[in-house]
């Protein structure tokens, strides 16, 4: 270590960024590939979501969930929250969200949806099945069919990505999580994505995953669908145990941050059918 | 001549949602056109403006509409000068964030459901919910504020908004059942910190009387 000129050591180098993630997680991998996109070096530590660090319940002792981005050992969490304190801390690099103010609030609105509808949606579909299930992919198709009316009509129209040339915020939160619609497909035999019905968010999807830095964070296809079906197993054998067909939460968000850990039982339906 | 920048809000007197959007508006000194929905039948405009959530609050800006209450308020802090409602420091800004979110994750979904519980099993289920957020936040607000009168340190921020704006139904919640959800012995920090609140010049007028709030949340439950 060289001396300064003052007389102390230099410190040990911390990383800057550390990012505490699970592999499975497309929380994890919108921060991830924000990183990727902004050029910013990170270290990476993989957590156990079945037996969680010490460190990571340590720095997000509040819902005890990846992803959790240290910045200088100060602790971020919440996956949206942390891809804006990239754009507000590193000034310098590729901003996520756009400089317009409201084009920033149409896309922070349909990340809302993102988080919201569409990915617990997409959750009940992989966790249900029968008639729970059709009424399910019912949700997804009407999801899918309000961006794809907000492709065709809306703001974003003519644009490669909802981030305009170049992938944005929203692309990165809505297509961290669409790459299992395909895999759901494929292990419930449902269809999700009709590239006749949804042709612009089918095209979007397909451009979004050809991206360099999209390719480096999402897992191979063999490897979610491996843990999907893994998954889905496990929440079928839930659902028989349980008998009403029902809940099944507690363990799948134990187990993981994947949209199906927001596949929703109890609480919100009493809030969603308040209009207050 | 209606104009580029007339701002309109769609609200509720009791939303959450909708009186943080309008204290916003106030903490700017941004006039603004107020039009109160009856949400058993909701206006042309409301439905044409927020077709995915058909909810309030919308603030329709100069023809545009906004919708969703913490995008709308980050939007009237970005494009209004004036008193800043998020913080300058990228950390403290998203720890505002990360509050704000839990105040409508955490607290508000309980709260809700405690007000409109059906049985007393399912009434203590949600309270003790509503408390264990309550006292998270209280943790906050020691974190936040700094030792001074607000989240946002020595006045309104974003994470008072989100709280603040729910004052009315923790009031509610103690009128009609007797429980505290904001309890002056388990939260001392926000019971010193409500009262603020609602003294504040942006908030005057707007937090509506508990009177109405009891009112609303009457008709609720007999639906």
């Amino acid at each position: 270590m060289e001396k300064q000129e003052n007389g102390s050591e230099a410190p040990a180098p911390e990383p800057e960024l550390k990012l505490y993630g699970s592999w499975a997680s497309s929380y994890t991998h919108r921060v991830q590939l924000a990183l990727r996109l902004k050029g910013l070096e990170f270290e990476y530590a993989e957590e156990d979501l079945g037996n969680k660090s010490e460190a990571l319940l340590r720095h997000n002792p509040v819902h005890k969930k990846v992803p959790v981005l240290l910045h200088r050992g100060r602790p971020l969490a919440e996956s949206v929250i942390i891809l804006q304190y990239l754009d507000d801390a590193f000034p310098d690099t590729r901003p996520l969200l756009p400089s317009d103010p409201f084009l920033r609030a149409l896309s922070r609105f349909w990340c809302h949806f993102a988080d919201d509808k569409l990915g617990p949606a997409v959750g009940a579909v992989f966790a249900s099945t029968g008639k729970e299930q059709e009424e399910a992919v019912r949700q997804v198709h009407e999801n899918l069919a309000m961006l794809e009316a907000e492709l065709r009509e809306g703001e974003f129209k003519g644009r490669r990505f909802f981030g305009g040339d170049r992938v944005g915020l929203l692309d990165v939160v809505l297509g961290c999580g669409s790459y299992w619609l395909a895999v759901f497909e494929e292990v419930t035999g449902v269809r999700l994505v009709d590239a006749d019905a949804f042709p612009l968010f089918h095209a979007w999807l397909r451009d979004f995953e050809a991206q360099e830095e999209v390719k480096e964070t999402i897992p191979s296809v063999d490897r979610l669908l491996e843990y999907a079906r893994g998954l889905r197993q496990m929440l079928l054998a839930l659902a028989a145990g349980a008998g009403d067909g029902g809940s099944t939460g507690v363990p799948v968000s134990s187990a993981v941050d994947a949209p199906v850990a927001a596949a929703p039982p109890a609480p919100a339906p009493a809030a969603a059918a308040v209009d207050i | 001549m209606a104009g580029k920048d007339d701002v309109k809000v769609l609200g509720v007197v009791v939303s959450p949602f909708a009186i943080r959007v309008r204290i916003a508006l106030n903490m700017k000194g941004v006039s603004y056109e107020y039009m109160e929905e009856d949400l058993t039948n909701k206006s042309e405009l409301l439905l044409s403006s927020n077709p995915i959530h058909k909810k309030v609050p919308v603030l329709i800006h100069g023809g545009k509409p906004i919708c969703e209450s913490l995008v709308i308020v980050q939007y009237v802090d970005e494009v209004f000068p004036g008193a800043a409602v998020l913080p300058s420091d990228p950390y403290d800004r998203a720890v505002a964030r990360f509050w704000a979110a839990y105040v409508d994750d955490k607290m508000f979904p309980p709260m809700v459901a405690f007000l409109l519980a059906v049985t007393e099993e399912e009434r203590a289920a949600k309270a003790e919910e509503t408390l264990a957020a309550m006292a998270q936040l209280e943790k906050a607000f020691g974190e936040c504020s700094g030792g001074k009168p607000f989240f946002g340190g020595d006045s309104i921020g974003y994470v008072d908004l989100a709280l603040g704006s729910n004052l009315q139904w923790l009031e509610t919640s103690y009128q009609m059942f007797g429980v505290a959800l904001l309890d002056a012995v388990k939260t001392p920090l926000l019971t010193a910190w409500a009262k603020r609140f609602v003294e504040a010049d942006a908030a005057k007028g707007v937090v509506p009387d508990t009177a109405l709030a009891v009112e609303f949340c009457k008709k609720l439950r007999a639906r």
